[in-house]
């Protein structure tokens, strides 16, 4: 179990920033984030793009603000669990909480801080009948370990360029590959299109143009999947796997279940310290609301700031906070 | 009146919803949704890179032809119809006059 003062759920640039201004009032954190790496939008939608509204930086990369705040709160040695959700939490009899992950890590704390943004980016799912019967069973929305698919037959669904990128990878580890796509063209990188056109003229691949899986059959475990082509002719393939890459959506997910105060899909908090209606659990930035809620990242700061001041006096609640600035007292590490 | 023109959002029921549209803000499809009160996440804020905008396109006259931005991503949607767009792409000028959309689900 990982003990800890603080968890943050969500790793986007404000649970990140979190760690900073928690960290100055010495207290502990680990964040955890159902992304494999942290940033939230910033890293996953725009990580090319600038921002020109973050205080004393005129302009500056998605994906460089990121890197900056990691550089801040390197000094209060956070630590993460990435690439897993969080579903569930627990409160204890003494105030404190059990968080628990989709892969079954547990968090013991003292404070929750929600900074979940618009919730968990889930993979988008296609119309196809019997799916999520057989996910975990064949049927793979991302893919983890390339070996997993070493001299199984797989079938990739997209015409992005996730789906391009692993026909690419996948068409040396699989037995045999077959790329379903919807279009007749693909807009994705000029050189993946080019290289898996080319990869299906040899033969290494197979590739079905102006089709769709409508279908995935099983017992048990997946395998066959049915591809309408052209719009009239159905055709069944033998699989092993089944991987549809059609990019992240947003989902407000195991959130909703907890019994936090909601107002269309958002928390609704108190903003003199941005505490939720179950005490100890805050929510700050995107996912939460109040009136005048701007979802900005410079908001979600703020909101940090005075969720801190607040936590702090759950975990130390025999001492009185004294505001210090860092100019006076730098910034002190903890061990 | 001048410097506008009617969209048409098409309900579950096939009910056709007017929407007064004003042509000389620079407003998208998206733009107007929003402003209307209708559930369109649009969580890119119209840059084509979320795609949870996506309109069917029921009627229309003749629509601009989508940029590669916005043909990269609907080749990439799942539920993508020879009919979608991204109503953030579309811009409300007088020749969409009588357009009618339907929202698509996002995932
Ligand atoms: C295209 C675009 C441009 C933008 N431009 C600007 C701009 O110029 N200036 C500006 O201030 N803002 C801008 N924004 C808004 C800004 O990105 C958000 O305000 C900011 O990302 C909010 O940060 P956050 O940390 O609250 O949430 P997010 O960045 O959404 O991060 C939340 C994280 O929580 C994780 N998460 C959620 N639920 C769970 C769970 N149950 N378990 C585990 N992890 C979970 C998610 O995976 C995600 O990584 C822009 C947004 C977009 C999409
Ligand atoms: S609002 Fe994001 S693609 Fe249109």
């Amino acid at each position: 179990m990982i003990t800890t003062d603080i968890c943050i759920v969500g790793a986007g640039p404000v649970g990140l920033f979190a760690v900073f201004e928690a960290g100055l009032l010495k207290m502990r954190c680990h964040l955890v984030d159902a992304l494999p790496a942290v940033g939230g939008q910033l890293s996953e939608i725009y990580p090319k793009k600038p921002i020109y509204d973050i205080p004393g930086f005129p302009e500056v990369l998605a994906g460089d603000l990121v890197k900056n705040l990691e550089q801040q709160i390197a000094p209060f040695h956070p630590t993460f669990t990435l690439g897993e959700r969080v579903e569930e939490l627990q409160k204890q009899e003494d105030g404190s909480f059990i968080v628990l992950t989709s892969e079954g890590t547990q968090i013991a704390c003292k404070v929750v801080v929600i900074a979940g943004g618009l919730g968990s980016f889930e993979p988008r799912k296609p119309a196809v009948e019997n799916l999520e019967q057989f996910e975990g069973k064949g049927v793979a929305y991302m893919v983890k370990d390339p070996e997993t698919f070493r001299d199984k037959k797989v079938v990739l669904a997209g015409g992005g360029d996730s789906a391009l990128d692993w026909t690419i990878f996948l068409a040396n580890v699989a037995e045999e590959l077959t790329l379903v796509h919807r279009g007749t063209t693909f807009r994705g990188a000029p050189e993946s299109a080019e290289k898996v056109l080319s990869l299906a003229e040899e033969g290494k691949i197979n590739l079905m143009l102006k089709s769709n899986v409508v279908e995935v059959q099983g017992n048990g475990k997946l395998n066959a999947v049915s591809v309408l082509v052209d719009n009239n002719a159905n055709q069944k393939l033998d699989v092993d796997y089944f991987i549809p890459l059609f990019g992240l959506v947003p989902k407000l997910g195991p959130l909703e279940n907890w019994g936090l105060e909601l107002d269309k899909n958002a928390i609704v908090v108190n903003t003199t310290d941005y505490s939720t209606n179950i005490p100890g659990v805050y929510a700050i930035g995107d996912i939460n609301t109040y009136p005048g809620k701007l979802k900005l990242i410079l908001c979600g700061f703020h909101e940090a700031a005075l969720m801190a001041q607040s936590a702090y006096n759950i975990i130390y609640p025999d001492k009185k906070f004294v505001l210090k600035y860092t100019t006076v007292n730098g910034i002190q590490e903890l061990a | 009146m001048e410097n506008t023109i009617t969209v048409y959002l098409e309900q579950e029921n096939g009910e056709r919803i007017p929407l007064e549209t004003p042509t000389d803000m620079g407003l998208s499809i998206m733009e107007v949704l929003k402003a209307n009160e209708f559930d369109v996440p649009a969580i890119c804020g119209g840059m084509a890179i979320c795609a949870t905008c996506h309109v069917e396109v029921l009627e229309s006259g003749e629509l601009p032809e989508p940029s590669d931005d916005e043909a990269y991503m609907l080749e990439s949607l799942p539920h993508a119809t020879e009919r979608s767009r991204l109503s953030c792409q579309l811009k409300a000028k007088p020749e969409l006059d009588g357009l009618v959309v339907r929202l698509m689900p996002e995932a």
